[in-house]
């Protein structure tokens, strides 16, 4: 205390003071944070080995959590004997048969995720038990998959993160690590092409070509920690979840009632479910790829309003296509026609309301949007091939105004020449 | 009938004496005579685009939410709206290139020197008038390309130290190019704009009438020497009647232009969607354009666009006083002036090829 009664040094001694308590701060704080765990693991080989790298981009760890919150032991301990012993509450491996009761613990309760993440739902626990992974591992099936098969562990992600397992980019191929293992899923009656036909679909192309999100992946239609399959019968439930004007038509339709009948999976049975394909008009068709036919027999009612259908699809299609043709050679003339084009746009609409309209399988309906989609087209055509009349009218009157100006011109000269001459 | 006309004004208003320096006054000829016609037909543009220019205002609607409509309307609609539109814009173009193409032969014949300095100076504040007009007149269809284009070039102009940005702000009627932008633009197009061109244009065409025209430096030595040598026209009618023959050749090139290439109308601007990838300005500001990108972006401690910036700021200032720096003796007329403009005009063509070209 002799240098704080120095008189002649006060601001040396407020100085000293001041980095006695930083140093005194820093022990504490170090002392508090200090994760021995990483010590060692962090030099071990997998599956023991984690590194303080691979364990910081962990969700968890970035909220504060620490080995500890889930293995239990004394991370501020040096000695391992301390660190790792029972009395400290160090539960070693976790069975994988604890798994999701141990990451319920936090997750089913609302008061203590909500002060990490309030819109966190705290269901995954119950919902995991009503899927059909979490029925069977309740029943002593250990290979079905639990929390950490999905969502990684040490290095777990949010889903909202693109390098997350869960993220929806790469949910199928999450999935894909069991269910497209044949040699994994011997035991289970299921097929393991799943992931092969959906790398083909259209909401894959949606999802990983276009990068929209918004398109389904496995756990759209299935569900995620109450994964199971949809069912035959609630498959347009799933389906209409995006497709809702379909779904509306569908719910009206006779097919409904038929495929009901006959227990048919609904949308499935003319699109399949895994590696459904963007429908074509010749859907309606009697080639390989119409799907009418592969019921209804040839010559029927149904087969000829399938025909009536597809003309007037094909009408609409070739009459918007000659309408575009036409107004683009007008517009290579230069020749403005920008309403048109917008019109165009209307007759597309048409035409994609016409197939939408299709799965009302009620000709009269579709026929509606048929003839308005024609009478848009029609008025296009007319105007492109107004425009191209006009143009010839324009080049007409240009012929006509260089004559004069020929003329005025030859005049002039001739004139000049006169009164120089 | 004529001669009656005639009689009834020169009893009221001496019109035989108002006209005769309109009688008396002579162009010289020569081989590069053919030069002189281009100021006349940069005239007949400018009154083209005022005549069209009239009959756009009609129709044509300033507003973010309107402009693009009505031109649409005017191209479409209006009888004979598509011809007069075009012939306003490939006027404009026309007009800009003749304007340019009259100062080089300005230029290279020396007729600048002495005592024409102030119609050289008159004439390069036209030239950039005229440049002024492009610019404000490019964005009043409010189409993409002009949108981008006015945000770009607001922003080079924003690049000048001091003065720049509220130079832009003021421009623009607020940080960004809005329909306030638009307003403004119009305003300066159809009203500010007309009105200093017309002054300088009377200012133009009174020196020309005063000073009379110049002939190339060579022959007024040879002239000046032996004035038996010397030939010229009546500029009325003999000269006026030629320059009546360019300019309805002027008037046939334009109704070809228009009537084969209508002027395109282009998609409506929307100001939240991104820049269309290569944006470009108009042609004749692609020199300048191309210049500015192949600047560095930092030139010692210096930012590459304001060193780009006030570099052609100072060399307009130049250009303007070019003709104080010209001997003002015909024998003795400097070599380097002409040099640098070969040079300009090298640079102007090749810069703008190299920015059409340019990805």
């Amino acid at each position: 205390m002799a240098f704080l009664q120095n008189k002649q040094r006060p601001f040396s001694a407020a100085l000293a003071g001041l980095a006695s308590f930083v140093v005194f701060a820093a022990c504490l704080g170090y002392a508090q944070t200090k994760n021995s765990c990483l010590d060692c693991h962090s030099a071990l080989p997998d599956p023991m080995g984690v590194t303080e790298e691979k364990f910081s981009q962990d969700v968890h760890a970035q909220k504060g959590l620490t080995c500890a919150s889930c293995h239990g032991g004394d991370p501020t301990s040096d000695d391992p004997d301390k660190a790792m012993s029972r009395k400290a509450g160090w539960k070693g491996k976790i069975d994988r048969k604890q798994i999701p009761e141990l990451c319920g613990s936090c997750h089913s309760g609302p008061a203590y995720i909500r002060q990490f993440n309030p819109s966190l739902r705290t269901d995954q626990l119950g919902q995991y038990r009503t899927s059909v992974h979490g029925k069977r591992f309740a029943a002593g099936d250990t290979m079905v998959a639990v929390c950490t098969d999905c969502h990684s562990v040490h290095d777990l992600r949010a889903p909202s993160d693109p390098r997350s397992t869960v993220n929806p980019v790469n949910v199928a191929k999450t999935c894909a690590r069991c269910h497209s293992d044949a040699g994994y899923m011997k035991g289970y009656s299921i097929p393991t092409d799943q992931f092969a036909k959906y790398s083909t679909s259209v909401h894959h192309e949606a999802l990983a070509v276009r990068g929209d999100l918004s398109a389904p992946t496995c756990s759209t239609c299935h569900g995620n920690h109450g994964a199971a399959p949809p069912g035959v019968e609630k498959v347009q439930n799933v389906c209409s979840n995006c497709h809702a004007f379909q779904a509306q038509m569908y719910e009206k339709s006779t097919h409904k009632k038929a495929f009901e009948a006959v227990s048919l999976p609904g949308c499935v049975v003319c699109h399949s479910n895994h590696d459904i394909r963007r429908p074509t008009d010749a859907y309606l068709g009697a080639g390989p790829q119409g799907v009418c036919m592969r019921c209804h027999k040839p010559g029927d009612h149904c087969d000829q309003a399938r025909a009536q259908l597809l003309s007037g699809l094909s009408q609409l299609d070739e009459a918007i296509k000659s309408a575009d043709q036409a107004l683009s050679v007008a517009e290579s003339s230069g020749m403005e026609v920008g309403e048109a084009r917008l019109g165009q746009d209307q007759a597309r609409d048409s035409l994609t309301k016409a197939r939408v309209t299709i799965h009302s399988f009620r000709t009269d309906l579709v026929e509606q949007d048929i003839q308005a989609g024609l009478q848009i087209a029609a008025k296009n055509l007319q105007a492109g091939k107004q425009a191209m009349v006009e143009r010839n009218h324009r080049r007409f009157g240009l012929g006509i105004s260089l004559i004069a100006i020929g003329i005025v011109l030859a005049g002039l000269r001739l004139y000049i020449k006169k009164i120089e001459s | 009938m004529f001669a009656t006309i005639r009689h009834w004004l020169d009893t009221r208003f001496d019109w035989d004496d108002l006209t005769a320096p309109l009688r008396h006054k002579t162009v010289p000829t020569h081989r590069l005579s053919y030069w002189y016609f281009l100021g006349g037909i940069t005239l007949f543009l400018f009154l083209i685009q005022v005549l069209t220019g009239i009959l756009l205002l009609l129709y044509y609607r300033p507003g973010a939410n309107e402009a693009f409509e009505s031109v649409q309307y005017i191209m479409t609609r209006v009888r004979f709206g598509w011809l007069i539109r075009s012939i306003h814009s490939w006027s404009a173009n026309l007009m800009i290139f003749t304007a340019f193409a009259h100062m080089f032969s300005v230029l290279f014949l020396k007729a600048y020197r002495k005592p024409r300095e102030l119609t050289w100076v008159s004439g390069v504040l036209l030239l950039f008038l005229v440049m002024g007009f492009g610019f404000s007149g490019y964005l009043l269809p409010w189409n993409t390309l002009a949108f981008f284009a006015t945000t770009v070039g607001t922003a080079i102009a924003g690049q000048v130290p001091i003065v720049g940005k509220p130079m832009m702000i003021f421009l623009r009627g607020g940080p960004g190019v809005t329909g306030a932008t638009l307003t403004r633009f119009f305003g300066f197009h159809v009203a500010v704009l007309p009105g200093i061109a017309t002054v300088l244009i009377l200012l133009h065409l009174m020196l020309v009438q005063l000073l009379g025209m110049s002939v190339p430096s060579k022959l007024e030595v040879q002239w000046t020497a032996d004035p038996s040598l010397k030939q010229e026209m009546k500029f009325f009618p003999n000269f006026l009647l030629r320059e009546l023959m360019a300019w309805y050749l002027a008037l046939g090139v334009l109704g070809v232009l228009a009537a084969l290439f209508p002027w395109n109308l282009g998609v409506k601007a929307d100001p939240f969607a991104s820049a269309p990838a290569g944006i470009k300005p108009e042609w004749y500001f692609l020199f300048m354009f191309q210049t500015l990108k192949l600047i560095p972006s930092k030139v010692w401690f210096i930012d590459g666009e304001v060193l780009g910036v006030l570099a052609f700021g100072l060399v307009g200032l130049l250009w303007i006083l070019l003709p104080f720096f010209e001997s003002d003796e015909p024998s003795h007329v400097k070599r380097w002036i002409t040099g640098i403009a070969v040079f300009a005009l090298a640079y102007i063509a090749g810069m703008s090829v190299y920015g059409l070209l340019a990805k």
